[in-house]
């Protein structure tokens, strides 16, 4: 099996978010970058079905040399090489079309993105990869299993799930539960440094969309403090002040 | 000219999700001077499909064809996109939900359509400028996102936009796309806890942490939400832990949720768990410790045992709905 998996360099979760340039750009002076969470269990996903060599997983990453560390991370998680196309990832469709454009003639069986990547929250680069490389897609799934030349997965739909058969080659999109995440031993570490990374220029893409200016949600007030026995009036309050019930 | 909803049918019936989409497609419409065209795939009935309208659809189209009888990416989107192109609409709105999730970058490619993910406002259309706020950085912030292509896409949060009545007596026409696609994907089970309201929609919920101690607890939280008619939630730990479902997990790596009411019991409030919760309109706390960080964001707060408080609240609860 030959697996690709998509990877994003984002923020740390504790990150606290700052812009520049008049709220334009994301300040990232001082900011803690990690493997995207999610993209972190489609990477161990991807090993567990590898192991004992039934396969190969190549990590990709659309990003500046800044990303390194990520992508090196995603090597001493278990990643057989990396590839790194050269340029700013401008939007969830310019990468999108990155990726494709580096896969389309590869013959990956199994792409492996994560639902969402934490920055931008968009959900949108394994369905735009599947329709790209004209592959089946399936977002936001809980569980895979290999059957066969198709895979099994479940998918979250409001108030349950869906269990799918989706045939090789196809595009998938992670959450919780597809795996747990690996944690780099010594062994992945040390042997990281010295795995393939390709770097490879950009192709020209069109990029769909671009943020114009970001801004904080309006404080919320300090908070109302009430007592253990005050239940009945928290109560009047949800419904006279906040009224949301 | 026109927008294009497509709207969700879960068995037959509509989500309250759906009468949100309509409303909001219709306030784009109605601002361009143009038709709102429900589409929708599935078997409900034309008094259910009726309904649409009390919300401002101008016309809907409803599927029923045999190949989308259960959901793929790839047939959904291409059946919106064939409905788009006929009904030359160049704004198209969809649900973030799940199933949105897929739908909206599949379309995105087949329209050559930009895409603003998770819209919890109206875009804004002055001077030929097409710009949509949306949640970035799971919570943090918001981002005004400009799309740049003639056509537009946009998949509204749930519960970010209000219902609006604005009758009309909407036209119903069956619509047949061609669907020139080979499936790759089969359905093989659904399952549904039906007897729930669904966490992403639900306007109130109310969600338990390792404060809770255990899941032997859990039976208070759940009377409190039923007497509150609400859905129920937890933090990480909690699943992880096997306490509940991981259906159930709210936060950055769990579901992300808008309700107008979210009561966090036990729930320290890390970063983590606030990513998920944070844009609910009004958060109420529950925690013996005043130092937890859950009260610096919490619009109300009851200091103490939440053992003690909860059956208390939920019988304040029932007096109060009587
Ligand atoms: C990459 C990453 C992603 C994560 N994603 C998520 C996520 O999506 N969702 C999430 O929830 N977490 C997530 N976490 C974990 C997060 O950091 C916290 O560890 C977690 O939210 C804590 O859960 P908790 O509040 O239930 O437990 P704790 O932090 O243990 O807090 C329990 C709280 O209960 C209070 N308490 C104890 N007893 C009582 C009592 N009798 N009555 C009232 N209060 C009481 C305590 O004072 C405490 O505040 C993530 C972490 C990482 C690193």
């Amino acid at each position: 099996m030959k697996l690709l998996v998509c990877i994003s360099n984002v923020p740390d979760t504790t990150t606290k978010v700052t812009f520049t340039d008049n709220n334009t750009q994301f300040n990232t002076a001082g900011v803690q970058f990690i493997l995207n969470p999610y993209d972190e269990i489609a990477l161990s996903k991807a090993i567990e079905l590898t192991e004992g060599g039934k396969g190969t997983v190549t990590v990709i990453h659309v990003g500046e040399a800044s990303s390194e560390p990520t992508i090196r991370k995603a090597l001493a998680i278990g990643a057989d090489d990396a590839v790194r196309i050269n340029t700013y990832p401008h939007d969830a469709f310019f990468v999108a079309s990155q990726i494709a454009d580096y896969a389309r003639d590869k013959n990956f069986d199994l792409i492996l993105t994560g639902r969402e990547s934490i920055d931008y929250n968009n959900a949108l680069v394994a369905g735009m990869l599947g329709e790209l490389l004209s592959l089946p897609s399936v977002s936001i799934i809980k569980k895979l299993k290999i059957d066969g030349t198709a895979i099994e997965v479940e998918r979250e739909i409001e108030g349950g799930k869906e269990i799918i058969t989706v045939d090789l080659p196809a595009v998938a999109g992670c959450s919780e539960g597809v795996a747990e995440a690996k944690i780099p031993n010594m062994r992945g570490i040390m042997s990281a440094r010295t795995k393939p990374l390709e770097i490879i220029e950009a192709t020209a893409s069109e990029k769909l969309t671009h943020v114009v200016e970001y801004t904080n949600p309006a404080p919320r007030g300090a908070v109302t403090l009430l007592s253990a026995g005050e239940t009945e009036k928290l109560v009047e309050l949800l419904h006279t002040e906040a009224k949301v019930i | 000219m026109a927008v294009l909803v497509y709207i969700e049918q879960v068995e037959g019936q509509f989500k309250k999700s759906a009468f949100e989409t309509v409303s909001y497609a219709k306030e784009i419409a109605k601002v361009l001077n143009t038709q709102t065209i429900a589409f929708t795939i599935g078997n409900a009935s034309d008094d259910v499909l009726k309904t649409l309208g009390i919300y401002g659809a101008d016309k809907i189209l409803t599927a029923k064809n045999e190949e989308l009888k259960s959901f793929s990416n790839a047939a959904y989107a291409s059946a919106i996109a064939e409905a788009a192109n006929q009904e030359n609409a160049d704004i198209i709105i969809l649900s973030n939900s799940f199933s949105g999730k897929g739908l909206t970058p599949t379309l995105s490619v087949k329209l050559n359509a930009g895409v603003v993910a998770g819209a919890v406002e109206l875009p804004r259309m002055e001077g030929g400028k097409f710009i949509v706020k949306k949640f970035a950085f799971s919570g943090k912030v918001f981002a005004s996102v400009e799309v740049s292509t003639a056509k537009k896409i946009i998949s509204l949060n749930p519960n970010s936009y209000s219902i609006i009545e604005s009758a009309t007596s909407p036209t119903i026409e069956v619509f047949n796309p061609q669907l020139n696609i080979e499936l790759k994907t089969r359905v093989k089970e659904v399952i549904r806890s039906t007897d729930k309201v669904p966490l992403p929609e639900a306007e109130i919920v109310v969600s338990g942490g390792r404060g809770l101690k255990g899941p032997e607890n859990w039976n208070i939280l759940e009377d409190l939400a039923e007497a509150l008619g609400a859905a129920t939630a937890c933090s990480k730990p909690v699943s992880d832990a096997g306490w509940r479902p991981h259906e159930e997990h709210v936060g950055q790596t769990g579901i992300v949720i808008s309700p107008n009411l979210y009561l966090a019991v036990g729930i320290s409030g890390a970063i983590q768990h606030l990513a998920g919760v944070s844009s609910s309109k009004t958060i109420v706390a529950i925690n013996k410790d005043p130092e937890a960080p859950i009260f610096k964001v919490a619009n109300y707060g009851i200091v103490g045992d939440a053992l003690e408080i909860l059956p208390k609240l939920t019988q304040a609860i029932k007096a109060f709905k009587g």
